[in-house]
């Protein structure tokens, strides 16, 4: 098959996903508990008064109807109003969206390179002392949640040392060593989950090229260990190599709500958190749908980097 | 300096467990080459033949160990070297050509960056340099078009073309020993002894030492100067070709020549047991792969096969012997034609078969440790075809397991062990005891001998001989091997690209005069005899026979 007719295969089914993503969202935040009209009114709320609003919102309509409408929305572009304070979503979203990018980039920019480098120490050596404390150190950080590394991060730094901020003010933050200040916990730890993640799964990937015949093959070919690494093993593990990353990119865009929220950073993580307790629903779901769809995507671009990467694509018969 | 290319003196090598207990593997190994000179290294799996070979690089598989010994190149001991070293005369000094080039050339590299890397990096040719003398070397190894070839990808490649362009990289650097792991076992037939050839010329025209390790005696007499025997990693036999193979000493030896793939000298007739109306046919079949269907594997395939017969299906890879066996057993639906089981026709798919239906028709698989459950142990492995078919209780499957283990030839006590408790021949006998489980009336066997050991797949051999005696049962024996089909078959057919061209009892067919494809096949197998090569590659060029893979 051609690879061109391939990926525009694999970006249809993309589409797709997106698309029954929107239905999961819409359907999900429909049957969350609550009403935005008595979350409005509070204690004051009568039958007529609760009527009222649901009329003047639109939430009297079928759901159908409104999930039609919604997407129409969506695709041209509008996240609609906020139904608490009847902001334009597209400001309030657009005004936090750079700061979790900003969270987002750095905690990967850190994460991914390191973890590899981990991931391939490791697999050179397997059995050797710093294999055995990456293993046993990733491990122990994989079964630990983000949250309690959060707090542990907080107490260790922030409370008991007074190193850094506990929470991450970001309104009045001037300068790249300021930021770096506010910065440093959430992203060290949101790192610290996505990292063992991915270097064990680095190391394990490798491993598996370096025991193939084609690398016994260079070895008693005399090429030297490092170019066996590099140009032998290394073409072969990209594919996945990079669909662990993508897996682990994505689980930490999971990662940023639960951060951002512990940190009170003001990202769209806590901005859909705090959507939810005020049953503001268009708000909820434009995050979430934010959030899905930079899954998909990073999924989608592993899995068309991982189909670019096999020879048997590039180069048919 | 002994004037020999390479002298191994009492090599032993170990294998280490995770505690780090050692458990010698290859004990007390000594031999020499001499400049030019070929020396096999022959054995069964787990005789340390590969071992030998890789030690010579200076090499041991993770989880091995050399113990002792020395390997001197040139007078200098290889197990003394620091890794360094070992690199600097690996692929240039000493050259290692590995059993299967299409596992082993690397898929995202393209075959020249591969072939000319060595000389490369070591600085002995420019790039362009390189290129040249590969493509020198692709031409003289018959390769089609050298000068392009090697801007291809591995899997744009045949596997016989894949190991003479491995042979090429070997040679890149005209090393003083080549080292070659069972180069031409995965290669169908037709191409081994073109590839065999190919080595051969390359070994005398470069006057290169080669070391040459292979199970198969036949293939071994064709190219070797001296033959070493091996078992169990010592040193069973050592001596010069001729003498090995037409006086051995050793009973080993002995046994090794007995079992050895070669064509019987007189194809006797089975005494027709096979009588009466048919007990499978197979109607013009049709079939094949692609959602298109657009790659067919049988085109317009009869057979008819008898009770109590055996009926020999033999092809290269690509010929569909497999894809009948597929079809018969119901495993893939045929585009057309039918199957009838005593004139009955029968579902084309699984699904729509009787249990009956299903049970008189039983398979057996090549691959004998994927084909049973790793975490059941044999009693169930057993018990469950009892249980499907005939709803036997406990304790009728308990006995029942004990028989069937008995009429393969195993103790009754292996019912409570778990495959990889098993030898690879145990594990066959496994398998025929699973598919007599369901009292079949045909048994498919897919090649169950390939990749058993020659004494093993022997026995295995007599095994289903003795069973059909007692049980009356008839096999479809599905093989690229003809030697072993003569033996076994009451009537052959010869398949080629999802045809049969000849069908016939077995005399008949492998008896010439041949069909020419069949004259192909027969003249292919290897001869226990020195000089046979040479007769039949002069036999090829006078009839312009070509074979089948190229």
């Amino acid at each position: 098959m051609n690879i061109l007719s391939v990926i525009v295969q694999r970006l249809g089914l993309g589409i797709l996903t997106v698309l029954i993503v929107s239905i999961l969202v819409f359907v999900g935040t429909e049957i969350l508990p609550g009403d935005v009209a008595y979350a409005i009114l509070g204690q004051g709320a009568t039958p007529e008064l609760v009527a009222n609003i649901q009329e003047r919102l639109g939430l009297d309509e079928p759901a159908h109807l409104r999930y039609l409408a919604w997407l129409g929305e969506l695709l041209r572009g509008d996240l609609g109003t906020s139904l608490t304070n009847g902001a334009v979503l597209n400001d309030v979203i657009g005004e936090r969206i750079g700061n979790t990018v900003l969270l987002a980039v750095v905690t990967a920019a850190i994460a991914v390179p390191l973890s590899i480098v981990l991931g391939l120490v490791a697999s050179t050596r397997p059995d050797s002392a710093i294999d055995r404390l990456i293993s046993t150190s990733t491990l122990a950080l994989i079964s630990v949640p983000d949250f309690l590394i959060a707090v542990l991060l907080v107490s260790l730094f922030a409370v008991q040392l007074g190193w850094l901020p506990a929470i991450a003010n970001l309104n009045r933050v001037d300068g790249f060593l300021e930021y770096a200040r506010v910065l440093a916990l959430p992203v060290a730890a949101l790192s610290f989950t996505v990292m063992a993640h991915m270097a064990r799964m680095t190391r394990s990937a490798v491993l598996n090229v370096l025991t193939s015949s084609p690398i016994e093959m260079a070895i008693l070919k005399g090429v030297p260990k490092w170019r066996v690494i590099l140009v032998h093993a290394l073409p072969n593990a990209i594919a996945p190599i990079v669909n662990v990353i993508a897996l682990n990119l994505a689980y930490l865009i999971t990662g940023i709500v639960v951060i951002e929220s512990m940190f009170n950073f003001p990202g769209v993580g806590r901005l859909m958190v705090e959507g939810v307790t005020t049953r503001d629903i268009p708000l909820v779901q434009a995050a979430a749908m934010i959030f899905c769809s930079t899954y998909v995507v990073l999924n989608l671009a592993a899995d068309i980097i991982s189909l670019i990467a096999n020879p048997r694509v590039r180069h048919p018969k | 300096m002994t004037g020999n290319v390479i002298d191994v003196r009492n090599l032993s090598v170990d294998a280490i467990a995770k505690r780090g207990e050692r458990t010698p593997i290859v004990q007390d190994i000594s031999f020499s080459v001499a400049p030019g000179k070929v020396v096999a290294l022959i054995g069964e799996s787990g005789s340390g033949k590969t071992t030998i070979s890789l030690a010579c690089l200076g090499y041991a598989r993770p989880g091995c160990a050399f113990r002792g010994g020395e390997i001197l190149l040139d007078g200098s001991d290889v197990l003394q070297l620091d890794l360094v070293g070992r690199q600097q005369i690996r692929g240039v000094d000493i050259s290692y050509v590995a059993q299967s080039a299409a596992a082993s050339f690397n898929s995202a590299l393209s075959i020249n960056r591969q072939v000319t890397e060595i000389p490369q990096i070591r600085n002995l040719m420019s790039r362009d340099g390189a290129t040249r003398k590969a493509a020198a070397l692709y031409g003289e190894l018959d390769l089609p078009s050298p000068e392009t070839i090697g801007q291809r990808y591995p899997h744009q490649v045949s596997g016989g073309q894949l190991q003479r362009l491995m042979a090429a990289m070997a040679m890149m650097c005209s090393p003083k020993l080549l080292i070659l792991d069972e180069p031409t076992t995965a290669l169908d037939v037709t191409t081994q002894i073109e590839v065999l050839q190919a080595f051969k010329n390359l070994v005398r025209e470069n006057q290169t030492s080669a070391i040459y390790v292979s199970h198969d005696l036949a293939v071994v007499a064709q190219i070797a100067d001296e033959i070493l025997v091996l078992k169990d990693g010592r040193m069973v036999e050592y001596g010069p070709t001729e003498t090995i193979i037409t006086v051995p000493r050793q009973g080993y030896t002995r046994q090794l020549i007995a079992a050895a793939h070669v064509m019987p000298t007189e194809v006797t007739q089975r005494a027709s047991r096979g009588a009466g109306a048919p007990l499978l046919s197979v109607n013009g079949v049709l079939a094949g792969y692609g959602r298109q269907r657009d790659v067919p594997a049988l085109r317009d395939v009869s057979l008819d096969v008898r009770a109590a017969e055996t009926v020999g299906v033999i092809g290269e890879s690509g010929s569909g012997k497999s894809t009948l066996g597929r079809v018969v057993s119901g495993l893939m639906t045929p585009w057309k034609g039918e199957i009838l089981l005593r004139g009955q026709p029968l579902a084309a798919s699984l699904k729509q078969r009787t249990r009956d239906e299903l049970r008189e028709i039983q398979i057996v698989f090549q691959m004998a440790d994927v084909a049973l459950n790793p975490r059941h142990v044999v009693a169930k492995i057993l018990g469950r075809p009892l249980a499907f078919y005939f709803g036997a209780d406990r304790h009728a499957i308990e006995s029942r397991v004990g028989e069937l283990l008995e009429l393969v030839g195993l103790d009754p006590a292996f019912a409570r062990r778990f495959p990889r408790e098993l030898s690879g021949g145990q594990k066959q006998r496994v398998n025929l005891a699973r598919a007599l489980a369901a009292d079949p009336q045909l048994i498919i066997c897919d090649e169950i001998t390939s990749a058993l050991d020659t004494v093993v797949a022997e026995a295995i051999l007599d095994l289903l001989v003795s069973l059909q005696d007692r049980l009356n049962v008839a096999y479809i024996f599905i093989s690229h091997d003809i030697s072993t089909i003569a033996r076994i078959a009451d009537r052959v057919a010869v398949m080629r690209d999802g045809e049969v061209v000849e069908a016939g009892p077995t005399a008949e067919v492998l008896r010439p005069p041949h069909h020419d494809y069949t004259d192909l096949l027969v003249r292919s197998v290897p001869d226990l005899k020195v000089g046979w090569l040479e007769a039949v590659m002069e036999h090829r060029r006078r009839t312009g026979q070509q074979a089948a893979g190229n």
